[in-house]
């Protein structure tokens, strides 16, 4: 992997996280990822929700759509549905994806459009100074939860596994390397893939650190995990305490949504030519 | 009391009777043998049982409203009877299963002729069949006057695609109702001339949508909601034909974003929703409008607040979409006000939608939207597709600023795919090339003055959009004594009034709105300006038009007929308020 492909993906803008954000390893790890598969930016649209790390479309050279809190999966599915042939990629925080977007979440899985969906995850709402996020164990307690959190955490992956998902798999921050694999086999696969990703909030998260993460993680790949099994994919998202696995836990193929809606046979909708204005087809059916 | 060239007939029963089809047989019968016709259905929220009601008017001359007087009540179950009867107008019939349907003679007025068939026994031979119905109709055919032929024919259609057997059992039992009333009943004597030119038959949710797929759209989302979902099902059912992706989503914020997604990404996208969705839509059309993505969205409203009468009219959703989403951007609103207009105004939309690179909201409602409605034909050619403003295909994009400013505040488009110009758009407050100044330029003066420029530019576009917003020009004599002051669809009641008042040698002429935001203030002033007086005439409680109107121009209108029930404006309400508000009674 030549440096100058990393290049094509250098926006102009900076990115202003906090030094040591997490989300300069993602940032990082999709441009590598980009550059691995050869993708024109042109050919690119990142689509974003907010929240720090859904600044991130503004940090890559490539068309971009920063959207609404929570909205950014909707806003992406129109986009490809309308232009299949565009690589799209949703980036954002467990807040705008596992909270107030959670629906479309579940939904965009079953749909199984061919998007690549990466969550930078960190149990906090960092922009708006570190407010507890739905990722968050029991007891986290922040400005929002100084008792401690009540609820229990959202488990994204074994959400994905049982919302239809066709590609679901984790990375971490710490390892911008075996990132940019899993976020390239991502956008490789063809449907609906979640990269969930350990982001750590340097500035608000002061248990999930990068430390914390570190001895833990275990890469699945390198355990004999069997990544058609749904039985073995589940109980592996449940792996939390000494051992937490990063990786690919599941992936199957399944038909996409737009290779069966009727209305994209005839190529991508942004291509397509607007119906003939003969009366006789249009209007026959109201006399 | 109906004219004597128009016929009312009104159709009621349980819902799962065949109320539905039934009235739009009338109506299909009605406009083959070449009558104007509109129809207004009055349902409930119910699948099953409850009573829904179905009136027809046609007449040779064209008509705008369901018309004031019932001349024929067909009765499918007998709380009809008790509903409906007392609407009979005087000489009026009401035609029933005299089996099904009792003690009629005690219960309607001695001056409606009880009608009665044996349809039980008659339907018998066709076993199972729902088909009296059908002989009530062929009843009905005769009583006209009409033609069994293009009764059959009406059939056929209908029930054409199911087997062979139920449009021959059908057209027989059509006959055998004729029969029967040929035998035993006077004809109602309507002096109607019936030409058998072909007609248009549509509702303005089917004119909406052929006129969207004429324009180009790609595109439609939504999540059902009366009296928006028949958009929905016409869009789906047309989805191959036309090649128009057709989206249900998980909710009116999926839908309104995915529409949005599909528009950035080039497609001409529309969405659909009653008032409540268009609620949950607000902030999404403000997304719309900052990040100058152009789209289409319906609001079909119904009678409110909350969930309100699911199945009524209204005009109430009005200040809700003048006001939609937080701050100020570019919106347009359009309230089509005729069933034909609905086919025009979504070509329109998408060109204004494309010209000001913004969210075009369609201002329909239940009654407009639902009411079947003939038309003479439609220009289908009459509006070309124009895209607007978009980067060359062969330019290198160097420098390409997506936001950039310009006299207009209209910037080049690029479409994501395309060499050269790539561009994030923000829903944050960005800069020319559309890098966001919300974080860390945010308050610097450089950036403050950015932040003014380009709030400047976004709403300079609505400044050259007034050029194409219009105010209604009066209708009617230009000295009339008053003028009714509407919006949207009530003007085919409207309409139906003044032809009544002109009877009675009452002159009142009428400005009724269409373009509504940004309001045409200078031209409204004008048209106002000439009347002597003003009657404000709406389908909701506050007179939401009247405090647009108001607040954009100072002219405050002090009479006003407001609806709120959940029906529809009655010509007669209108002749009624007039009469009063002139002195008249």
């Amino acid at each position: 992997m030549a440096t100058s492909e990393i290049v094509t993906y250098e926006s102009e803008v900076k990115p202003d996280w906090c030094p040591g954000c997490g989300d300069f390893g993602v940032l990082a790890g999709l441009k590598r990822a980009a550059g691995i598969l050869h993708i024109n930016p042109k050919d690119i649209l990142v689509v974003s929700g907010i929240g720090c790390s859904s600044n991130l479309p503004g940090f890559f050279n490539s068309y971009g759509f920063h959207g609404l809190h929570g909205r950014a999966m909707p806003v992406a599915s129109g986009a490809k549905l309308a232009n299949p042939d565009l690589n799209v990629v949703v980036t954002g925080g467990d807040g705008d994806g596992y909270g107030i977007g959670l629906g479309h979440f579940i939904h965009a899985m079953r749909r199984n459009l061919n998007i690549t969906y990466i969550v930078m995850d960190n149990g906090v709402y960092g922009l708006t100074t570190g407010q507890v996020a739905p990722t968050a164990e029991k007891g986290f307690k922040t400005k929002s939860s100084p008792e401690g959190v009540i609820e229990v955490p959202i488990n994204p992956i074994a959400l994905a596994l049982v919302s239809g998902a066709t590609f679901v798999s984790r990375a971490f921050s710490g390892d911008p390397i075996h990132m940019a694999d899993v976020i390239a086999s991502a956008i490789k696969h063809p449907g609906f893939s979640l990269v969930d990703v350990f982001s750590p909030c340097v500035t608000y998260n002061k248990i999930n650190t990068y430390e914390f993460y570190r001895p833990k993680i275990s890469k699945l790949d390198q355990v004999g995990h069997d990544t058609h099994s749904m039985e073995a994919a589940i109980k592996r998202s449940y792996e939390w305490g000494q051992k937490i696995p990063i990786g690919i836990f599941y992936q199957t193929e399944r038909p996409t949504y737009e290779a069966e809606d009727a209305a994209l046979k005839n190529g991508p909708l942004v291509k397509q030519k607007p119906v003939a204005r003969d009366p006789e087809i249009l209007l026959r059916e109201f006399l | 009391m109906p004219a004597e060239n128009e016929v009312i007939v009104r159709v009621g029963g349980a819902a799962g009777e065949g109320g539905a089809s039934t009235g739009e047989s009338i109506a299909r019968l009605f406009s083959r043998h070449g009558l104007h016709i509109i129809t207004y259905t009055s349902y409930q929220s119910a699948i099953r049982g409850g009573h829904n009601w179905i009136q027809v008017r046609g007449s040779p001359e064209k008509v705008y409203s369901q018309g004031d007087g019932l001349d024929l009540l067909l009765v499918l179950s007998s709380e009809t009877v008790d509903i409906h009867s007392s609407a009979i107008s005087p000489g009026g019939v009401i035609l029933y299963n005299s089996e099904k349907i009792k003690n009629v003679e005690n219960l309607v007025r001695q001056d409606v002729k009880k009608l009665g068939i044996p349809a039980t026994q008659m339907a018998r031979k066709y076993g199972n069949l729902p088909i009296q119905n059908t002989i009530l109709i062929g009843a009905l055919t005769q009583l006209l006057g009409m033609k069994l032929d293009t009764l059959v024919s009406v059939i056929e259609t209908i029930f054409g695609k199911k087997k062979s057997d139920i449009v021959k059992f059908n057209s027989e039992a059509a006959q055998e109702g004729y029969n029967y009333s040929q035998q035993n009943f006077q004809p109602l004597g309507k002096k109607m001339n019936y030409t058998f030119t072909p007609k248009l038959l549509m509702t303005g949710n089917n004119a909406l949508s052929l006129g969207a797929v004429t324009a180009g759209c790609k595109f439609y989302s939504a999540y059902p909601m009366t009296p928006a979902s028949t958009i929905l099902h016409w869009m789906a059912a047309h989805s191959t034909k036309y090649s128009v992706l057709v989206k249900q989503a998980e909710d009116e914020l999926a839908v309104v974003n995915m529409a949005i997604g599909a528009a950035h990404a080039g497609a001409r996208a529309m969405c659909g929703t009653s008032g409540g969705g268009f609620a949950l839509m607000s902030e999404a059309i403000g997304q719309a409008g900052m990040t100058e993505t152009p789209v289409v969205i319906v609001e079909s409203q119904r009678c409110g607040p909350s969930t309100g009468l699911p199945t009524k009219t209204e005009q109430g959703d009005l200040l809700q979409m003048v006001g939609a989403g937080q701050s100020d951007y570019p919106k347009i609103i359009l309230a089509p006000r005729t069933v034909e207009e609905c086919f025009y105004t979504a070509n329109e939309a998408f060109n204004l939608a494309d010209k000001y690179q913004c969210p075009v909201i369609i201002a329909s409602d239940l009654y407009l939207s639902e009411h079947f409605e003939t038309l003479d034909s439609l220009n289908l050619d009459s509006i070309p597709i124009d895209r607007g403003l978009l980067v060359d295909d062969n330019g290198d994009g160097r420098d390409y600023k997506r936001y950039q400013f310009t006299e207009s505040g209209i910037s080049p488009r690029a479409i994501p795919g395309q060499p050269g110009h790539m561009f994030v758009a923000g829903t944050d407050e960005h800069d020319e090339k559309g890098v966001l100044i919300s974080d860390v330029l945010c308050g610097i003066p450089k950036y403050v003055e950015i932040r003014a420029r380009m709030m400047e530019k976004r709403m300079k576009k609505m400044e050259m959009a007034m050029h194409d917003m219009k105010a209604p020009s009066l209708e009617g004599a230009k000295d009339a004594e008053l003028t009714l002051v509407g919006w949207g669809s009530t003007l085919g009641p409207i309409k139906d009034a003044m032809l009544d008042l002109e009877r009675e040698g009452i002159s009142v002429n009428s400005a009724q709105f269409k373009y509504l935001w940004p309001f045409p203030a200078e031209e409204s002033e004008q048209v106002l300006g000439q009347c002597k007086k003003l009657l404000l005439v709406e389908c909701n409680y506050s007179g939401q038009f009247g405090l647009l109107l108001a607040s954009q121009t100072g002219i405050r209108i002090k009479e006003k007929l407001l609806k709120y029930d959940g029906e529809p404006i009655y010509p007669s309400e209108i002749v009624t308020k007039v009469k009063q508000v002139i002195g008249h009674i």
